[in-house]
């Protein structure tokens, strides 16, 4: 063991990734911060306006890093489950737990966004076409597995059942998405298609990166705190809780 | 495989002994069916339209409505625990509880499915992919579903949040059964769909046992 750089199993103990996860909270708001403010700068003054949408497009500044971390975080979501899993550590049930509020948050934000851009673009605030579809569905299994934690009274049997459930919905999700794909083009639903859009300026795909750097900072912020949260409940019992300065006030 | 053919025969005999829940869950899905041209209207083109996809979503709530009992009455008299003992694996013996649940909740609604599609104006051949449909596609519901069984077994609020669980893991099901019979209907032919619903059985056939015996054990421990 002595001879690796980092133990990384010494933070698989809650004990000590408790105050490992505050001290990296505050580095991780600011750069979220740093990136958010770059971001926007960028998408409201820097990026053109677009030729054939107009102002509006700027919401995609919004709606893409979203959409993409809405995605991003149940594939993390279903590593911290494998991983619990498999090593049986209590810290991976806790990261899985987490992250589901922001993913759905996520998945939430990126609909929304997705209808207020939708209705002066497509005159519509809803089609049935393939990404829509399959982000609702996203949705739903977040919403599943938020439920299934919290129906279950026992911590370490929530962890491992909704680490099954994130397994078999990770399993599921690319089953989903060509499905309602193959769906969508057989039913020859809505004639537009967020595919067929032109090329990017190149600022505008750079704001686009800076403002999913911001949700990507700002996702991992809130876990972390989140997930101290969690540490604080599930480990009330032991005596390192008890002496934590913010615990004996 | 004796071992599964006694889950099974002792899972069917238990059904025809109790056969009201097997009747409730087949009446529901005749009854949720009926309620569609009452809500939307007689119009027989409109209704012919949208049959393949009311029987298809009837049908999925309606094997909701039977997955509960998949394995609660066994979890609660402890019959499930001496299946988690017996030296047979555990995911053969949840294998023959599946396929007795497939025998009691999907064959009936495969058996009434023709005639309800009479009810819509379906002719003869698109009532014959329908019913293959239905064959291929009900027991990959029977599969999933256990899953989702297992995972709410004994759980607050059990059966509300199954279908949570579950009804999102049926969309590819319903979209490729439904999608067969319109295909056909349409002319373009069921193959295609077909298919790949035989592809998702397989898949499910082969994973959904392992995944449920997963959640049973960490029900049970």
């Amino acid at each position: 063991m002595s001879n690796r750089l980092i133990n990384w199993f010494k933070f698989a103990s809650p004990q000590s990734f408790y105050p490992l996860a505050g001290r990296m909270i505050p580095w991780f708001w600011a750069l979220a911060a740093v990136f958010g403010i770059a971001g926007l700068w960028i998408s409201f003054f820097v990026a053109p306006t677009d030729a054939v949408q107009g102002e509006g497009y700027r919401i995609i500044f919004i709606h893409v890093p979203s959409s993409w971390m809405s995605m991003f975080i149940y594939l993390v979501m279903a590593a911290w489950a494998a991983l619990g899993l498999a090593l049986n550590t209590r810290l991976s049930g806790m990261m899985a737990q987490a992250l589901a509020p922001t993913g759905a948050l996520m998945a939430f934000i990126s609909l929304w966004t997705g209808a207020f851009w939708g209705k002066p673009m497509w005159g519509t605030w809803w089609v049935w076409d393939a990404r829509l579809t399959s982000e609702l569905i996203l949705f739903f299994l977040y919403i599943g597995f938020i439920a299934l934690q919290a129906a279950i009274d026992d911590p370490r049997r929530a962890d491992k059942a909704g680490a099954i459930l994130a397994l078999v919905g990770v399993v599921n999700v690319p089953i989903i998405y060509f499905s309602v794909k193959w769906w969508n083009t057989l039913h020859q639903g809505a004639s537009v298609s967020i595919a067929k859009s032109p090329s990017m300026a190149q600022t505008m795909l750079w704001g686009m990166l800076i403002m999913a750097l911001a949700f990507w900072m700002y996702s991992i912020a809130v876990a972390l705190m989140r997930v101290r949260a969690i540490i604080l409940e599930r480990e009330t019992h032991t005596e390192w809780v008890k002496e934590l300065s913010e615990v004996k006030q | 495989m004796s071992a599964i053919l006694a889950i099974v025969r002792r899972d069917l005999l238990l059904a025809m002994r109790r056969k009201s829940e097997v009747l409730t869950a087949l009446f529901f899905f005749i009854i949720v069916v009926s309620l569609f041209p009452l809500g939307i209207g007689p119009e027989p083109l409109l209704l012919k339209k949208i049959a393949p996809g009311i029987l298809w979503v009837a049908a999925l709530l309606s094997t909701m409505l039977s997955l509960n009992r998949l394995f609660a009455t066994d979890h609660a008299d402890g019959t499930l625990e001496q299946l988690v003992l017996s030296p047979t694996p555990l995911g053969l013996l949840v294998a023959g509880k599946i396929a007795a649940h497939w025998l009691t909740s999907g064959l009936p609604l495969v058996l009434l499915a023709p005639v309800l599609g009479i009810q819509f104006d379906l002719d003869t051949s698109a009532l014959g992919i329908l019913v293959l449909a239905l064959l291929l596609g009900t027991p990959l519901l029977s599969l999933i579903g256990a899953i989702g069984a297992a995972l709410t077994l004994g759980v607050r609020g059990g059966g509300v949040l199954l279908s949570l669980l579950v009804l999102p893991l049926y969309i590819p099901a319903l979209i490729f059964g439904a999608g067969a019979v319109e295909a056909h209907i349409s002319g373009l032919g069921a193959t295609g769909h077909l298919s790949l619903l035989a592809a998702l059985l397989a898949l499910a056939a082969f994973f959904a046992p392992w995944a449920t015996t997963a959640a049973l054990r960490v029900a049970l421990e």
